[in-house]
């Protein structure tokens, strides 16, 4: 394992049984995570993003889920094989998740204060007066004016915001190296989110921990995140910098998803370009790359093969055949790239 | 990764020919709810053997049974008494030589008809009771419920007794007793449901379209119900056929001569010492029309939980 | 049928719609949740209204108010020229088919039970717009090609469908009708970025061909500026500010439309990070209990005294540009003048 990593997966491949048939939620997926950095994975409903986060924390259900193949190296280790018991020692201490509904995460019975020093005895064996202590440190860092009384009190007497806080600051309790936020703030109003967004970016300062940031808001990715994976129909289709991804994409789904979206600064009288028609099925995905239907540079090897990654830069792939030597060139829409 | 050298055709590299409308086609056939859940029962093997045994058995009681056998349920004939399994008397014989076979199977319609009573009042009243006081909600839900409560209050058995005084015990009193008190599960089941339902968007939606309240809650509803409304059917049947029999048995049911499963057991379970098949074969019966019921009802949660579907 | 319509000038393009300080309470138990607390705004015939503010403004509950959804707890609402709540029997029916609504969540605003031509032909059935089955059917295709869906899609239910065709399954039903008014209720909040701008072209494209009104309700605000001619942002159940739509994007006067503002992530990391935000601290105060005076003091950056004490008035700041605050006015000095006035 490279030695800036701190997480790599490679080739991931998760599907699911349902009654329905074999859902392919995620189809080869390879992305890395450096030391310090956030990454951003970006898709759509049906793009596999959530599936694969919550398969480095295994927390898929394990009734109907089939990892059909790929490994997820951290510290030495395949977490795709090791033992829930060793599984439980990494959840939590080293790698933390935040979902997305603060309203379901916290246990309405349990004080929050409790919900916190759970962490804390668990993992780090603390107790009494210095896991209170340190319940009452997180909350503060986390913003939770007014800390040591509100430590007390039950999740229903804090509001939407402020859940998704004390959801942070137990996903911390254990200072974790990695920390995955799964569409943190799509829940939350939009004044909450800049507060939210703005504590995730304070905290990475100070506790330096890598974090992998799962969202479909593109605004929030320009917002947070250095790096960036573009996910669709279980495979990632493109990374890169974030500027790279913004200001040169080169995949026509990146460019689509680019130019769909209404910029405040946008002209009103221009026609927003949609990309036409829906994500394939899951169960019967295409043979070649997934989003040929759509795309509407589409080739005819586009619906036999998956293209290879061509590298445009230390830091920037993407798949698409437009890059091939024969393929003819082709220039991204005008509203891409550059501030406007 | 760099792009492959591979040869490739080049003549893979002309555009394709993609149908906008190929991105809008739905696969296979439509797919109702109700077949979806069918699909889904067809599955559970348990529910299935359930709802052929439950189907068997009614054939049996009201068509079959009667009609193989030549005896008649009250026929009294004391040179026959207490015989067991033979070729003339399949079930055996009583303590007053009755035909064993037929009585068990006039017994078992008596149940099923308690069955099938308490499903009418709970779909013609507790339904409409439930959807009445869920949908309109507010006062009118008030009193409803209230009314609900004091209904409940009275236990059941002092309804029974009640009615046995002013009627004669029998079918009648069962009735009374059942058409007071059995559909208010329903009702509740109902009402919440309701309750759920009617601040749904497509119920909204069909208000600001101008549907009358009427309108929505038997069009939308309702429907939107049934997969609730048939499960509780499906447990409220053997526990109403449980209730009747359970009268029978300490005597405030059906009487003699009239038969049901329950005064059957009753009368079997005197003479277990002596003539134990007395006991076993309307107790086989009615076990297995509970078990049946039940696991049906369990079958048909599973098939028609919404939850469940993807 | 009685049609007045209040017309402007010569030239003017006549109001359609008249909101005058309407107001919806909630009764939970003993107290009143404030969800609206008097609005008043004018839409014309044919522009595209936006209505912008987060979770508890309000903005939703007016939407359906105006459909009849909801009856107002106060004020009313003028259709052209109709008082709405004054309605009764035909007329009130007439005016039910003229305003539609389309709703937020694709998967709850349609029967899962029923085929999607009957979910559109709803409308159609309850006004008996249909001679025969022949035209309901009609109807039906028709109004799925124009929604960019097929014929075929007729017999086919809810949840065999995307949820960005399920909305445009919503537009159809809304349009069977057809109404001159839509309330558009978070049309695309629940759909991907790439789905959303589907949705948003057809209605604009709608509104071309069938001269629609709309009242846009939103909690994006990238969306509402792009569709709206003007916006109304609400706040805990008031509108604080209305202008034309880019006007208010680059000009915002009230410090919440300021901070609302300055709250939206851009898809753009150079702007982002140049960018000066302001953060507003604490949560939104409840509905039941509004703060004295100006609702929004407890968390704007700017409070004066004056914001405790007296409700800031509407007032047009610039042409077409209203808000209510008292940073652009002194309301001491205006109360101190009137009791000069009154006193001399």
């Amino acid at each position: 394992m490279n030695g800036d990593n701190v997480l790599e997966v490679r080739d991931l491949r998760i599907s699911f049984s349902t009654y329905a048939g074999e859902v392919q939620a995620v189809r080869g997926t390879t992305f890395e995570l450096r030391r310090g950095e956030t990454l951003a994975i970006v898709g759509e409903s049906g793009s596999g993003k959530s599936v694969a986060a919550r398969s480095i924390m295994r927390l898929n259900p394990d009734a109907n889920t089939i990892v059909r193949g790929g490994e997820i190296l951290f510290e030495d280790n395949d977490l795709l094989k090791l033992s829930e018991k060793r599984m439980q020692r990494i959840r939590g201490p080293k790698i933390a998740m935040v979902f997305q509904d603060p309203m379901t995460s916290l246990d309405p019975t349990m004080r929050v204060g409790r919900q916190i020093m759970e962490a804390l005895k668990k993992h780090l064996g603390m107790s009494g007066r210095r896991a209170t202590e340190r319940a009452v440190e997180l909350l503060d860092m986390v913003g939770i004016p007014n800390a040591e009384a509100r430590v007390r009190q039950y999740p229903h007497q804090f509001s939407g915001g402020m859940r998704q806080r004390v959801v942070i600051a137990i996903a911390l309790a254990c200072d974790p190296q990695i920390f995955i936020a799964d569409e943190p703030t799509t829940a939350l109003d939009v004044t909450i989110q800049a507060q939210i967004l703005e504590l995730l970016r304070d905290l990475q300062e100070r506790i330096g921990s890598s974090v992998i940031l799962i969202t479909h808001d593109l605004g929030v990715v320009a917002s947070v995140a250095d790096r960036v994976a573009v996910m669709y129909s279980g495979k990632v289709i493109e990374t890169g910098t974030v500027r790279e991804i913004f200001y040169q994409p080169k995949m026509p789904y990146t460019w689509g998803l680019l130019a769909s979206i209404p910029l405040p600064t946008a002209d009103r009288s221009q026609e927003l370009i949609p990309i036409p028609g829906s994500p394939p099925d899951a169960l019967d995905p295409p043979k070649g790359c997934p989003f040929t239907a759509r795309c509407q540079y589409a080739m005819k090897v586009c619906a036999e093969e998956m293209p290879a990654y061509t590298r445009f830069s230390a830091e920037h792939e993407a798949a698409c055949w437009l890059h091939h030597d024969m393929a003819p060139n082709v220039e991204p829409p005008a509203q891409i790239g550059g501030h406007r | 990764m760099e792009t492959q050298d591979r040869q490739l055709d080049p003549g893979l590299f002309k555009p394709a020919e993609i149908d906008q409308q190929e991105g809008e086609k739905i696969a296979g056939p439509p797919v109702s709810f109700w077949k979806d859940s069918w699909i889904r029962l067809q599955k559970n093997r348990g529910a299935l053997i359930s709802l052929a045994v439950v189907v068997f058995l009614f054939a049996m009681a009201f068509i079959i049974g009667p009609l193989v056998s030549p005896h008649s349920p009250y026929y009294q004939n004391l040179a026959n008494r207490y015989l067991g399994p033979t070729s003339e008397f399949w079930f055996g014989t009583d303590k007053f030589g009755r035909d064993m076979w037929t009585r068990v199977w006039a017994g078992t319609r008596v149940s099923l008809y308690i069955g099938l009573l308490a499903a009418l009042l709970d779909i013609f009243v507790g339904v409409v009771y439930g959807a009445i006081s869920g949908f309109l909600g507010g006062r009118t839900d008030d009193v409803m419920q209230r009314g609900i409560e004091i209904l409940n209050g009275v236990p059941y058995l002092i309804v029974a007794i009640l009615a046995m005084v002013v009627f004669e015990p029998g079918i009648l009193t069962i009735t009374i007793a059942l058409g007071l008190t059995g559909w208010t599960f329903m009702a509740r089941i109902v009402r919440g449901r309701m309750m759920q339902l009617k601040n749904q968007e497509f119920a909204l939606a069909s208000r600001s379209l101008g549907a009358s309240g009427l309108r929505v809650v038997w069009k939308h509803l309702i429907p939107n119900s049934l997969g609730l409304i048939v499960i509780n059917l499906m447990f409220t049947i053997p526990s109403a056929i449980f209730a009747e029999a359970f009268l029978s048995f300490i005597g405030l049911g059906i009487q003699v001569p009239e038969a049901s499963l329950g005064s059957l057991i009753s009368d079997g379970a005197a003479e277990l010492r002596f003539h134990p098949g007395l006991l076993w074969f309307p107790s086989a019966i009615f076990c297995l029309l509970m078990i049946c019921f039940n696991l049906l009802g369990d079958g048909l949660r599973d098939a028609l939980d919404p939850k469940m579907r993807k | 049928m009685t049609e007045q319509s209040t017309n402007g000038q010569a030239g003017e393009t006549p109001v359609l719609l008249e909101i005058k300080d309407l107001k919806k309470y909630f009764r939970i138990g003993r107290e009143s949740l404030k969800a609206v607390d008097g609005i008043s705004l004018e839409i014309k015939r044919g522009e595209t209204f936006g209505l912008v503010g987060e979770s508890g403004c309000g903005k939703s509950t007016a939407g359906r108010v105006l459909v009849r959804l909801y009856e107002p707890s106060g004020g009313s609402i003028i259709y052209d020229g109709q008082d709405v709540g004054e309605a009764k029997g035909e007329a009130a029916k007439i005016l039910n088919r003229k305003l539609q609504m389309i709703f937020q969540d694709p998967q709850a605003s349609l029967n899962p039970r029923m085929t999607v031509g009957d979910i559109i032909a709803e409308g159609v059935d309850i006004h008996h717009l249909a001679a025969d089955k022949k035209e309901r059917l009609d109807k039906v295709h028709e109004l799925l090609k124009t929604v960019g869906l097929s014929e075929e899609h007729a017999n086919r239910y809810p949840h065999e469908f995307s949820g960005g065709q399920r909305q445009r399954i919503g537009v159809a039903r809304a349009l069977a009708v057809d109404p001159e008014f839509i309330v558009a209720d978070e049309p695309v909040s629940a759909l991907d970025v790439s789905i959303q701008a589907q949705v948003i072209n057809l209605m604009k494209r709608l509104q071309r061909e069938k001269n629609l009104t709309y009242l846009f309700i939103s909690h994006d605000l990238s969306v509402v500026k792009y569709i709206s001619d003007r916006v109304g942002v609400m706040y805990l159940g008031v509108l604080v500010e209305m202008a034309d739509s880019e006007k208010l994007y680059d000009d915002p006067l009230h410090p919440y439309t300021q901070a609302l503002l300055s709250a939206v992530p851009l898809p753009d990391p150079d702007l982002e990070n140049e960018r000066e935000r302001t953060v507003l601290q604490g949560d939104v105060p409840s509905p039941v209990f509004p703060p004295s005076g100006c609702r929004f003091r407890t968390r704007c950056p700017e409070a004066m005294e004056v914001c405790a004490e007296i409700v800031p008035d509407w007032r047009e700041i610039k042409p077409g540009h209203f808000t209510a605050c008292h940073l652009y006015y002194d309301a001491r000095a205006e109360q101190r003048e009137s009791q000069a006035a009154t006193a001399g």
